[in-house]
């Protein structure tokens, strides 16, 4: 069945319902949700990433390269702000979560589609705040916002920490919604089981968001408090307690880098059984591993605190909870490459992004596990060695998981195929881009460079350099995935209703899917993964 | 392999052991990623489609049994993991205990951070910037505080780091066995000047280090600002304790008002014998009087108040400055071994006048006050055994009267 034959159907796709401008903003189609997501995520992305570039730019020289101090204190805290709350922690549950999750389950939409299009206005909302504060001139906290710097900072930190908390409603509105989508919404037969593991995955992120995102809400307004009313919360002039904030702040922040990773995590779940043509080799291995990271996630926080004065007990306790959490992301690991194992594998671009995944996620885990052995995080926190870390995992992880989804859901999601050659060369790009990028800022790490620096020691500038050069060639692969992408919506070839032959549910609609998604009701009668079956 | 992983020098006691934890750990890190891709790669490249027997199988191909890994060997797998976590758990966890308790007797200077500076305060009184000598071997305690916002001292040579931070005292030891100079970072952003916070660590040899300290401008106390690097009114060479220091700012301050130094029991605790004992608040917790506790009970005298004691001492926040804190502090610890001649001082009611100066009637004991005792099933004060006995920092090793005093430790 091809976009054509569905193209006669009483019903028209999600993408012809309506061409007016008021038919997409006011829709509550959670598909033309997603895709005004996808836009707004992607001009976020665009934004962080030329933030980012302007501070490897600056970090080519030891000194002044071309901007000062100041300017390029705010560059990375708007470079942090904007990607982790902005594009990281939103992007794949409410893009792809937002498009799949229904579908996967049956249903015709969420479960409040209005409250999915106030989640969208929420975000816009909250990222308004932001760029106005940043054309305000910015903020030079660090996007962790520590106390006292915080509340002593002279720049607009006052919108940019409203703008979070509106970002983190928004967060919070989607993940319910999520949560009772996948509880109330399933299609008869369709047990807790025989869901695809993507809605395992986004439903363990959703309990993260609903938890772990009124703290940080808490922790911003404490500040606020603080500083109007001279409460002494965190402010030690008047009694308050620093670390009290890095606490608070952490028990939002360090679940929210699994709110960044179990979403890309339940794509590779697909990807990896679609392109095997293999059932998962545990299935429920890989349900539960996202459930109990969620869970165990919420206990490690401490781990960012070990030189922050916190007692030597916490400090290992924290240190052991955190390598469990890397326990059942080796369970993951192992779980996937097992899938592959006697597999009928077809190769294209969303496998090779699947492999490049599988790399930067094992790398910076095991150094996640490094990290929480005390003694070494020692000299390793707060230094470069901590930034490759948490870009090898959150950024490597999330980014790699986004752009396999883009290509692997981009057939379901416009009806067009994108250019396969196109892909790989851009995905190859992106890769040796990224590698080149981080790898040397393990290395500035152990050297000893602390992050946040604006000037450096000359022993250290060999290293930025091809740091720097890494990150423009990043730049240009993501970039030319843009272009060709563009181009496949309008231009490309019309994509079938299944061209992955893939067993899960959202493959049954016709691509692009009509608005109320399927044609008929699915029976669910077969399991997700049932290649032993024919293709229906 | 140090080289290889541009890891810094190892200039400091612990860092070898630290270093080798982490060859281990970054070996088992790069060689499990890279085990991981091959297998995947291997995997592809064998199970890809058109490696399957015949041409293009049919989809489904009814013959082909499905992947996986047989569970005994995953659960071997994790278990193998969680066993090698643990293990680097359990020595990190012991190296940093290490890290993090200085070794009784370690010579002790304190920090201030500011922005974009750091400041040093020797026992003798003196005090530098930007430059902290130490002896060579013999572990140096650093006692740290923060003026304005947090930042972190971190020598990348020896290994260690800790945050400093306002309103709280944090302390990190070392041991540098060679004389040299190692460079130091502020490693919690801190503003504009963050990157050029920078300091140095200049280990000396002993003689050196004394010559060092006696040409070192001494700290001025009357002012403001905590460190002047002028030696105004002070003779060259003169020598004045941290100690003798304190006690004058104690006069100045008034703080002999309501407290003693000679045990006898006043409006607030003596200070004889109270650092390093164990004291119980009035919430009914038992803490060790350590740096910390003096330095709050200083800033913030309700906070945590002693049981039997009436809460009437004002704040100093912002009266003292960092230095003459640091000197109260010494001065306090310097009275560690007086013992303090009555279990406990009960109150005088709160705003009463205040009395002579207890130095003026030194061993009066105010006898009406005694039979007011309150029962404690602890006491007070009681010395610390694993402490050592109190030396005046700054002593001549070959005149210190003490057996077993700090500077005799092995160096």
């Amino acid at each position: 069945m091809t976009t054509g034959a569905a193209r006669e159907l009483t019903e028209p796709d999600y993408l012809h319902a309506g061409h007016s401008v008021r038919s997409w903003l006011l829709t509550r189609d959670h598909k033309r949700i997603a895709v005004m997501f996808l836009v707004a995520t992607t001009l976020s992305l665009l934004l962080g990433g030329l933030f980012a570039l302007l501070v490897r730019l600056e970090l080519l020289t030891p000194e002044r390269t071309v901007m000062n101090a100041i300017t390029y204190n705010r560059m990375f805290t708007l470079h942090g702000i904007v990607m982790v709350f902005m594009f990281m922690i939103p992007a794949i549950p409410t893009v792809f979560g937002n498009f799949l999750l229904p579908m996967m389950i049956g249903a015709k939409d969420v479960a409040f589609p209005r409250l999915n299009l106030a989640s969208f206005y929420v975000y816009l909302l909250g990222s308004g705040l932001t760029l106005w504060a940043i054309a305000a001139g910015g903020a030079d906290t660090g996007w962790t916002f520590y106390t006292p710097y915080s509340t002593t900072s002279p720049t607009a930190v006052a919108p940019i920490g409203l703008g979070v908390f509106v970002l983190g409603l928004s967060s919070i509105l989607t993940g319910l919604n999520f949560i009772v989508t996948v509880h109330t919404l399933r299609a008869r037969n369709l047990t807790w089981h025989k869901m695809p593991l993507f809605v395992w995955s986004i439903y363990a992120t959703s309990i993260i968001q609903v938890l772990a995102t009124p703290v940080l809400g808490m922790s911003l307004l404490l500040v606020a408090v603080d500083h109007l009313w001279q409460l002494g919360i965190f402010d030690p002039t008047i009694g308050g307690d620093p670390v009290l904030f890095q606490h608070l702040f952490w028990f939002y922040s360090h679940p929210a880098v699994y709110i960044m990773i179990l979403p890309a995590m339940a794509i590779i779940h697909e990807v990896v059984c679609t392109f095997s043509h293999n059932p998962p080799a545990s299935y429920r291995a890989l349900a539960y591993s996202s459930l109990g990271i969620a869970f165990i996630g919420f206990l490690t926080w401490g781990h960012h605190m070990f030189v922050a004065g916190m007692s030597i007990l916490d400090s290992g306790i924290f240190g052991v909870l955190s390598m469990f959490v890397a326990i059942f992301s080796a369970i993951k690991v192992v779980t996937w490459v097992a899938t592959l194992r006697r597999g009928l594998i077809t190769f294209h671009t969303p496998m090779l992004y699947f492999f490049w995944f599988l790399f930067l996620f094992v790398f910076g885990g095991m150094t996640g596990v490094a990290v929480a052995t005390s003694s070494l995080d020692v000299h390793w926190h707060d230094t470069y060695f901590v930034v490759a870390h948490f870009h090898f995992i959150m950024v490597g992880g999330t980014l790699t998981g986004y752009l396999a989804a883009l290509h692997y859901w981009f057939p379901k999601m416009f009806g067009r195929m994108y250019p396969e050659r196109w892909a790989m060369v851009a995905s190859i790009t992106v890769f040796t881009g990224f590698f080149f990028t981080f790898m040397p800022q393990f290395l500035l790490g152990n050297a000893g460079m602390p992050r946040r620096y604006y000037s450096y020691p000359e022993e250290y500038q060999w290293l930025n350099v091809l740091s720097t050069g890494g990150a423009s060639i990043l730049a240009g692969g993501l970039l030319l995935t843009l272009l060709y992408l563009l181009v496949a919506l309008f231009k490309g070839p019309r994509a079938s209703r299944n061209p992955w032959k893939s067993r899960s549910y959202e493959w049954l609609a016709p691509s692009p899917p009509p608005v109320h998604n399927f044609l008929e009701q699915p029976k669910m009668d077969r399991g997700p993964y049932d290649f032993h079956l024919p293709e229906v | 392999m140090r080289k290889i992983l541009f890891l810094p020098p190892q200039s400091s006691t612990m860092a070898r052991e630290l270093d080798q934890l982490h060859y281990s750990v970054i070996l088992v890190t790069m060689l499990g990623a890279t085990a991981v891709a091959l297998a995947a790669a291997y995997f592809i490249l064998r199970y890809r489609k058109s490696a399957h027997r015949g041409t293009l199988t049919p989809d489904p191909d009814p013959t082909r049994t499905p992947g996986g890994i047989p569970y005994w060997l995953e659960f071997a797998f994790i278990g193998f993991l969680l066993v090698l976590f643990v293990t680097w758990w359990v020595i990190g966890f012991r190296q940093f205990v290490r890290l993090e308790v200085a070794p009784a007797g370690a010579l002790e200077i304190y920090v201030t951070g500011k922005q974009w500076m750091w400041t040093f305060a020797y026992p003798n009184g003196s005090g530098s910037n930007a430059v902290l000598y130490v002896p060579a071997g013999r572990p140096v305690k650093l006692v740290m505080s923060s003026r304005d916002v947090i930042h972190s001292f971190f020598v990348p040579s020896f290994r260690v780091k800790k945050d400093v931070i306002p309103g709280r005292i944090t302390t990190m030891w070392f041991e540098v066995p060679q004389p040299g100079v190692y460079p130091v970072f502020c490693t919690e952003y801190c503003g504009e000047g963050h990157s050029t916070m920078r300091a140095q660590v200049v280990a000396l040899s002993e003689l050196d280090y004394s010559a060092r300290l006696e040409a070192m401008p001494r700290l001025e106390l009357a002012g403001p600002a905590a460190l002047v690097t002028t030696a105004a009114g002070q003779a060259p060479g003169e020598s004045i304790s941290l100690a003798s220091m304190g006690e004058r700012v104690a006069v100045t301050h008034g703080c002999m008002r309501c407290h003693t130094a000679d045990g006898a029991p006043h409006i607030g605790p003596t200070w004889a014998g109270v650092y390093g004992s164990i004291v119980t608040l009035t919430t009914g917790e038992r803490i060790v009087v350590d740096e910390a506790y003096l330095t709050e009970s200083m800033m913030d005298p309700q906070a945590r108040l002693r049981r039997g004691f009436q809460p009437v001492m004002p704040g100093y926040q912002g009266l003292l400055s960092a230095g003459e804190t640091g000197a109260l502090v010494e001065y306090i610890r310097s009275l560690r071994d007086t013992p303090a001649d009555a279990r406990l001082s009960p109150l005088a009611p709160a705003g009463a006048p205040p009395v002579e100066l207890p130095q003026e009637a030194p061993g009066q004991v105010r006898s009406g006050l005694r039979e007011e005792v309150v029962p404690e099933p602890l006491g007070p004060v009681q010395p610390r055994p694993d402490l050592p006995p109190y030396a005046p920092p700054g002593t001549d090793p070959g005149t210190a009267p003490q057996p077993g005093n700090r500077q005799e430790v092995p160096r």
